[in-house]
């Protein structure tokens, strides 16, 4: 098969992937690279794409520091606590001092926000969430994107980073296909920021069949940005932290606004509040300073999410199950009806077919919730992602490499889900932290950083014959058989995730043996994606379409296997509720209250595991 | 299926293809219209029945867990800036609700960054993005530092 080959040299600002994050970093790089060719590499349309696509109801991340509602400080206590411990101060206190700037900005591009007509203030869903009308969040920052780059290819798949063959452990660009034409792409760059999105369907999703795509994580988040960050010998941290959600059941509806704003709470079958009742056993789990609900009821400080996870499986384990979200009174009031229905709409639009085709008006009736399967990303209430550099005037040696946001690879940065220890950043995080990357690399690139790369031909070959691998295996062996997709030779990339989502289900800890694992069964795990490694070599595609699932199953079965690591390195369940480890059930701060750190060799495929400190930002007198 | 595309209504524009952002909107090269070629990939993100000039394209719910006889029909105007939504229940009910996509025209509120004066040596060396401080608006006008904020990194916990 002919492909094309088509050269974009000479870039200084490459962006891969341009959801929140990615977006924020093409717009912001033009103001501090004028002279600079910025290009994104995108693999839908940026107009809709990523997490983002169909919208969002809150913009989750607001500090509202102008009308004195939140410090930056806070935020870094309470995502502190949520996460339980584990989180990179240095790199939250920086997202959350220049969010606010992000988000005044969205509201002067025409993102409509609601306001509290008492105060005049942002209206509120909850401490760091305000209410949007978000139906075109992504249009809009698109539009800020492209007034800002020299270029835009959309339906771009970027299957691997491009390296520096002059210089060790250098990026130099990316390469990848256009998944309409199949052309080979390959675009030579002096910096990177990764923004490819996390992960969903690495594990067996509850949904089956055709309903397969409704994750509560779009089905198109590929793990992309970890992928091609491990592929390039990227140091990742916190990868083990994957995150269950709970949300009203099978559609995955989202429940923030009902608890917070509408006031809604849940109850078992028999109508009890059931969660305080797992309070003391998990307290002897976690420890006090984890779980104390007299001091959180004192002092507002949330119970960490995990924890209030862990109640709910716990109390459908007990046959109390389901768990009911009481709306019947909040539904009531005319207002809060449709606020509650419009926060689908604007965000998850299938839980709104799901009720109306059901029957389910949450008027008359208290509809059920339940635990999703378990997601790996670095900007909702998780952390997972790659080892960044923080900001000069905040963190300490061991964080600090030069560049804000940069990873362990020269000239490569990341934004949003791609960055590790940055939970809560969300959307408005997301699109700041590219910002933080964009002005990096451009400094990086002014300070003669990115000078003498050297991509050779070979490199560029190599890539483009890996690439289309599975289109030419396709063919050799499609003609053995007579009909079908039993092969001898080859699977598809549907039986492939169908793999991956089963070994990660049974051994990493997914929802068919409720989130629990131990060293024996990741250890099988780790053996059977081996196994499964050397079947991605067979992979087959029939067409360009089926090409892009391949590398996305790629890049999944990746992330997973560095996921498998990273739960296997710590020996201690630091958040029950997202997964167990049932051969070390207690939190143990003692060994554990550290990031943890890994790296794969891009030569031999083998992982070193380290435990990096973990630095409290705290206020004198804490 | 979850989306489907009405036989009589499309045309083949190709604008559904365009922006499905799972790849999963394709021409069909018999009929020369659209459909969705991998259902079981598909969010119900609504991004191509949005697009869709024809509204050709609709939903019926994941066939794993939602019973047939509802819909729930969108309509996004850019011109207005509002979105509508009419939601049709298996018994009948019907809602409708309204909402604004954007409070500005399309393509006049946000700034081209290469038009506007660049930044100043002092700026680049400082922790300050595009338009700070003045975007954050904090009355003092200063951007938070470890020091401003009375805060010092403790000691890492390292085991
Ligand atoms: C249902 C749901 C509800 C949410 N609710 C909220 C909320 O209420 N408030 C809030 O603030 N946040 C919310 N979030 C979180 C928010 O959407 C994310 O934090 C944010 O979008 C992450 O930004 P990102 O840039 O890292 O990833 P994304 O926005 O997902 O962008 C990743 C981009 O990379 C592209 N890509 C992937 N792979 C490749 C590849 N191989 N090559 C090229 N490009 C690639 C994708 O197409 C995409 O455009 C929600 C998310 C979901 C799914
Ligand atoms: S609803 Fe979304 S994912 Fe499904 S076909 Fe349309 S654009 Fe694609
Ligand atoms: S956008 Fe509508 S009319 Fe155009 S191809 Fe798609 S379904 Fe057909």
């Amino acid at each position: 098969m002919a492909h094309k080959t088509i050269v974009e040299d000479g870039i200084d600002v490459l962006v891969v992937g341009a959801g929140l994050g990615g977006t924020g970093a093409a717009w912001e790089a033009r103001f501090w690279g004028k002279d600079k060719k910025i290009v994104i590499a995108e693999k839908a349309n940026i107009d809709r794409s990523g997490a983002v696509a169909q919208g969002l109801y809150a913009i989750n991340c607001y500090m509202g520091t102008r009308w004195g509602e939140n410090k930056p400080e806070d935020h870094v206590r309470y995502a502190r606590i949520d996460l339980m411990g584990m989180v990179r101060e240095d790199l939250l206190f920086d997202m959350a001092r220049h969010v606010d700037s992000t988000v005044h900005q969205f509201e002067e591009w025409g993102l409509p926000i609601m306001k509290d007509p008492k105060t005049g203030r942002y209206l509120r869903e909850g401490r760091w969430q305000i209410m949007i009308h978000g139906e075109s969040y992504k249009p809009i920052v698109a539009e800020a994107a492209k007034k800002s780059a020299d270029k835009v290819f959309n339906r771009i798949c970027v299957t691997h980073l491009l390296m520096d063959d002059g210089k060790k452990n250098r990026v130099a660009g990316a390469v990848g296909f256009n998944v309409r034409t199949g052309d080979y792409h390959v675009f030579k760059a002096k910096t990177v920021i990764c923004g490819a999105g996390g992960a969903s369907n690495i594990f067996k999703p509850r949904s089956v069949g055709e309903g397969s795509g409704r994750t509560w994580y779009a089905p198109w988040s590929s793990a992309s940005a970890y992928g091609l960050m491990i592929d390039a010998g990227a140091k990742m941290t916190q990868m083990e932290n994957r995150i269950v959600l709970a949300r009203f059941k099978d559609g995955y509806g989202p429940v923030g606004a009902y608890f917070l704003h509408l006031k809604t709470y849940t109850q078992n079958c028999l109508g009890e509040e059931y969660e305080s009742k797992w309070f003391p056993a998990l307290q002897q789990m976690v420890g006090k300073e984890y779980l104390d609900p007299e001091a959180s009821h004192l002092t507002h400080r949330p119970i960490p999410t995990c924890l209030r996870n862990h109640c709910i499986i716990s109390e459908v384990n007990a046959g109390r199950g389901p768990i009911h979200m009481v709306t019947m009174r909040a539904f009531q009031d005319p207002h809060l009806e449709e606020v509650g229905w419009e926060n689908f709409l604007g965000m998850t639009i299938g839980q709104a077919v799901l009720w109306a085709s059901t029957d389910v008006d949450p008027k008359n009736e208290n509809p059920e919730l339940t635990t999703s399967e378990p997601y790996v990303m670095g900007s909702h209430a998780t952390g997972s992602g790659a080892w960044c550099s923080g900001p000069e005037d905040v963190s300490p040696p061991e964080y600090f490499w030069g560049y804000n946001r940069m990873t362990t690879i020269e000239g490569l940065f990341g934004a949003g889900d791609a960055v590790g220890g940055t939970p809560h950043a969300f959307s408005s995080g997301s699109f700041t932290e590219g910002r933080l990357a964009a002005k990096a690399a451009c400094k990086y690139i002014d300070d003669g950083k990115a000078e003498g790369i050297v991509v050779s031909d070979g490199q560029i070959n190599r890539r483009k014959k890996e690439i289309y691998k599975p289109l030419e295996h396709y063919k050799t062996y499609r003609n053995a058989i007579v009909a079908g997709d039993v092969n001898p030779h080859y699977i598809n990339p549907k039986q492939g995730l169908d793999r991956l989502q089963k070994l990660m289900d049974e051994y990493c800890g997914g929802v068919t043996v409720n989130y629990m694992t131990n060293e024996k069964l990741l250890n099988i795990g780790l053996k059977k994606l081996a196994i499964m490694e050397e079947d991605l070599e067979k992979l087959a595609a029939e067409d360009n379409h089926e090409l892009l699932r391949a590398w996305e199953l790629k890049h999944r079965h990746r992330a997973a296997e560095c996921v498998t690591q990273h739960t296997l390195f710590r020996k201690e369940t630091r958040w029950p509720g997202y997964y167990y480890r049932g051969d070390a059930m207690k939190v143990d701060d003692a060994n554990w209250h550290v990031l943890t750190v890994s790296r794969r060799d891009p030569e031999s495929g083998e992982y070193t595991m380290e435990k990096a400190p973990c630095y409290h930002l705290v206020a004198e007198g804490e | 299926m979850p989306t489907f595309v009405y036989m009589t209504r499309c045309d083949g524009c190709g604008h559904c293809v365009d922006i499905c952002p799972s790849d999963i909107m394709h021409i069909d090269k018999t009929y020369r219209r659209a459909y969705n070629i991998e259902p079981s990939m598909c969010w119900e993100c609504y991004s191509c029945v949005k697009a869709c000039p024809q509204h050709a394209i609709d939903v019926r719910g994941y066939a794993d867990f939602a019973p047939l006889g509802h819909s729930v029909r969108v309509h996004r105007d850019e011109e207005k800036g509002t979105i509508a939504w009419r939601i049709k229940f298996r018994n009948g009910t019907e809602k409708n609700f309204l909402s604004p996509i954007t409070t500005k025209p399309w393509g006049t509120a946000i700034p081209k960054l290469a038009d506007v004066p660049g930044p100043s040596r002092e700026m680049r060396d400082s922790q300050l993005l595009y338009g700070e401080p003045k975007d954050i608006r904090l009355d003092d006008g200063g951007l938070h530092t470890l020091q401003s904020a009375g805060l010092k990194l403790k000691k890492g916990v390292y085991y």
